[in-house]
């Protein structure tokens, strides 16, 4: 839509996909703002007083004029809803990831952390043309993560992950956002996101001293805040082995079964009793208030590197 | 042409003189003048922090007033504005006014809890005006947990106690209206008699008393997790984030329409007034206002679809939110057919009526850009969202409460205003609205965050523009406080119906006696008789050209 005067440059295909239904829609609203608008001023200048225009049978029947624009109207915001929903449905529904993001909010900034172990802090940078899937994470309050030339957000809410996608299609530095309000430095809370072409991707990536994969880094906390003691083959304690867990269902002792996400492996480790596996004592210690957002998903990135498979339903 | 009038000089205003006899008053229409002095003064405490805010935001780097400072005027501004001017401004005073008078009755059901409304508003207001002065609160008008609740460095439970308390005068005025408008409507005035103004503030007073609870319980939360640690809201707690957007959300959307649903019933005054002819479908707009009032308790998670709702909350509010839209859209027709064949006049209320009709028909269609999930995905939180609900509650509601004002201003002070100068204000407002608002539209689109104190330089030329218009809009909107001034020391004296309209409150002398009818009228007519072909009209208790 860049032949749009005061448009935003669209570089992901979310934007196309938001572009084309908005596009539509502001059309719409301008023919129904013509319309209205165009009446107001016809009846104004036509029966203002002193004009001689016929003022003689006025309709007394109204109804059938209410419910031709109450249809009308109705019909009409059905069709807008249909596509909405159609394209959140889209949206909401993420394709196999080419590249996963560890993003933590705080005041007042953006961490982000790469499968192969990079770090950086308000800056992304991104192969272009690759799905590339988030995982949110907040340490304080709610933030919220947007990128208007992607026209992707989301909430960042403590206490839980979100997750979400887009694929860049645009070369070039884009504006990171806060978009919910966090405080002081809400303002600050913004970076670039570079979008690369692939080979300058990887050679970015390779010039940043990662040392270990995060999944790596993540095996490490695995074992030094005791996990391994139980999770493991050789434990006498009878704890769950993770291999194989995470992208899995699992049957909890309530009865219920859950899809093993980050979310679920993120409420295993800080909340363990509310979420017990079926067959297991209950003997985990709550980890709450021991482990930083960013040390948590370093283990979520190790339980992953040993999961069922990498993506999501 | 002879109206119901009393012997000249007993007027509600004259009556009694004595200042104990204003503040201890338990006459309606005193009151609505005592809420008038308050709402108004608080309209001002906020217009002050809009004109920090644009100012400020007139450079990208924000350096006049800095971020906390920022934060604080912003904070000031929803608080004050939503709770004590927006929501208590048209039924509060045209309402408290007008309620008894278009009914025919001689007061309020219970004139003691009216007045025990405006002390408790007033008390709210001083403990707003307290959090204000004693260093201001950072968290926005919405409280977001848990940010509110352990974070933030405001004085957030002063903020949330004058809330509180002012949702208390809210339900006491809400409760009078609805005993008001089902116990005493005078004999012969029906349901569908009603003027439409009456069904406008019945249906916010119903939202009113249903919602405000809701608040209430938040608020209360907010206090005990933010004083004593109780975790309800915030993780870390034990609590739920998401929680407090549903509860808060649950009141706030509705209490958009608190704010909009009276001033459509103003606007369904003034335009078959000034056009000269009956409103267009009647029936139609008395039931779109009470379906506005239903299906507006369920639509609040429209406000969360990037918060973390599942799924199918995200589609259903959606549809909702469409379906709502649905009955404001019949009112825009009606109101647009209403002038079909009329004989239109354009004095200031009417100008004002125009104005409230387009701008909340543009705030209205930007709302379906809203209710559109990837579309609200990209613009919420974003200006977009901040022009919206401005052309809704300031360029609907404000608009059509001045309309109100100057419509009603003969009735309630028995002075004619200056013609010319209405005019001219009308007309300002409406350029130097649009000028403010209009620009933020595209700023949200091209992804300018609301709450920001700085942004990037790119924004600038639209941010000038916006302050630009902020200046023509203050002038605009205190021209009205000069020249009613004026008017009510030297305006000339006003007759009982000076825009010969059908309502009952037209049917006494202006200003109404203190018991507002000699005896009471007895209901014959439909409103909003009126007769294009030679502009006479039939008032409701049957007069011609009363």
């Amino acid at each position: 839509m860049a032949w749009l005067p005061f448009w935003p440059r669209d570089a992901s295909t979310t934007a196309a996909t938001v572009d084309a239904i908005a596009v539509s829609e502001f059309i719409l609203i301008g023919l129904v703002l013509l319309l209205v608008f165009g009446m107001m001023f016809t009846f104004v200048i036509k029966y203002r007083q002193g004009s001689k225009a016929d003022r003689s049978h006025l309709v007394r029947k109204t109804w059938w004029f209410e419910i031709g624009w109450t249809s009308a109207t109705l019909l009409a915001f059905l069709v807008l809803f249909a596509f909405g929903a159609r394209a959140y449905l889209f949206l909401y529904q993420p394709p196999k990831a080419d590249l996963e993001l560890y993003v933590v909010g705080k005041q007042w900034m953006w961490k982000v952390q790469y499968p192969g172990g990079q770090r950086e802090i308000d800056s992304l940078h991104l192969p272009l043309g690759k799905t590339v899937r988030v995982l949110l994470g907040s340490e304080d309050v709610i933030h919220s993560f947007y990128i208007p030339a992607f026209r992707v957000k989301h909430d960042v809410v403590p206490g839980t992950y979100e997750t979400f996608w887009f694929k860049p299609t645009e070369l070039g530095s884009f504006r990171l956002e806060c978009s919910e309000f966090c405080g002081t430095g809400h303002a600050n809370m913004i970076g670039t996101v570079h979008v690369l072409t692939p080979a300058d991707y990887t050679r970015w990536l390779s010039s940043q001293n990662a040392g270990q994969t995060l999944a790596q880094q993540g095996e490490a906390l695995f074992r030094r805040y005791g996990c391994s003691g139980c999770h493991s083959a050789r434990s006498t304690i009878h704890a769950p082995l993770l291999e194989g867990v995470y992208g899995s269902y699992v049957h909890l002792a309530d009865g219920r079964t859950v899809f093993a996400d980050e979310r679920y492996i993120r409420d295993c480790i800080l909340l363990p009793a509310s979420q017990r596996v079926a067959g297991y004592p209950p003997v985990m210690p709550s980890f709450t208030g021991q482990i930083p957002e960013d040390g948590l998903m370093k283990l979520i990135a190790y339980v992953q590197s040993i999961g069922a498979a990498k993506e999501t339903p | 042409m002879t109206a119901i009038a009393s012997e000249p000089g007993s007027t509600y205003l004259t009556a009694e003189s004595t200042i104990a006899s204003w503040l201890l008053t338990k006459d309606h229409k005193r009151i609505a003048l005592l809420f008038f002095a308050s709402v108004t003064a608080f309209f001002f405490v906020g217009g002050f922090a809009a004109a920090l805010i644009r100012l400020n935001l007139i450079e990208p780097a924000g350096t006049l007033l800095g971020p906390d400072l920022y934060n604080r005027m912003f904070t000031m501004h929803g608080i004050v504005m939503v709770w004590f001017f927006l929501i208590p401004s048209i039924p509060a005073t045209l309402g408290n006014f007008l309620v008894p008078l278009m009914i025919g009755a001689r007061d309020l059901a219970f004139p003691r809890l009216n007045l025990a409304s405006w002390y408790v508003f007033n008390i709210s207001g001083i403990l707003a005006l307290y959090f204000i002065i004693a260093g201001g609160n950072d968290t926005g008008w919405t409280f977001y947990a848990p940010y509110s609740t352990l974070f933030s460095n405001g004085h957030v439970i002063a903020a949330a106690v004058a809330v509180f308390v002012n949702g208390f005068s809210t339900i006491m005025t809400a409760l009078n209206f609805v005993v008001t408008i089902h116990r005493l409507r005078a004999p012969g005035m029906t349901w569908f008699r009603l003027p439409l103004f009456i069904w406008g503030i019945y249906a916010t007073s119903v939202v009113m008393l249903l919602a405000t609870p809701v608040l209430a319980m938040t608020l209360l939360l907010i206090a005990l997790e933010h004083g004593f640690g109780i975790g309800i809201f915030d993780p870390a707690l034990g609590g739920d984030p998401l929680l407090f957007q549903h509860m808060f959300w649950f009141y706030s959307h509705p209490a958009v329409y608190i704010m909009i649903l009276p001033a459509m019933g103003v606007a369904s005054e003034l335009i078959p007034c000034f056009a000269r002819r009956p409103v267009f479908g009647y029936r139609g707009m008395a039931y779109a206002v009470m379906a506005i009032a239903i299906i507006g308790f369920f639509v609040w998670g429209h406000h969360m679809f990037t918060a973390g709702i599942s799924l199918f909350s995200g589609i259903v509010f959606s549809f909702m939110s469409f379906v709502v839209a649905v009955p404001s859209a019949i009112k825009v027709f009606n109101w647009t057919a209403t002038l079909h064949r009329g004989r239109i006049s354009f004095d200031a209320p009417m100008l004002y009526a125009l104005s409230f009709v387009g701008l909340f028909t543009i705030g209205g269609l930007t709302g379906l850009n809203l209710a559109t999930l990837p579309i609200d995905i990209h613009v919420t939180d974003t200006y977009f969202v901040i022009a919206h609900f401005h052309y809704i509650m300031v360029g609907g509601t404000v608009s059509a409460f001045f309309g109100g004002l100057h419509y009603w201003w003969p009735k309630i002070t028995g002075r004619l205003y200056p013609e010319m100068w209405a005019r001219a204000a009308a007309i300002l407002t409406f350029l130097g609205f649009n000028v403010t608002f209009f620009p933020q539209f595209i700023l949200g689109y091209l992804g300018m965050p609301r709450r920001y104190y700085a942004y990037p330089p790119e924004f600038q030329v639209w941010n000038v523009l916006s302050s630009a218009g902020a200046s023509i809009l203050a002038i605009a909107y205190v021209m009205p406080l000069v020249y009613l001034g004026w008017s009510l020391l030297r305006g000339k004296q006003a007759s009982a119906n000076p825009w010969h309209a059908t309502g009952l409150e037209w049917r006494t002398s202006s200003p109404p006696p203190e018991h507002n009818f000699p005896r009471t009228p007895v209901v014959t007519d439909a409103p909003y008789r009126y007769n294009p072909e030679d502009g006479s009209y039939v008032t409701q208790d049957g007069a011609a050209n009363g």
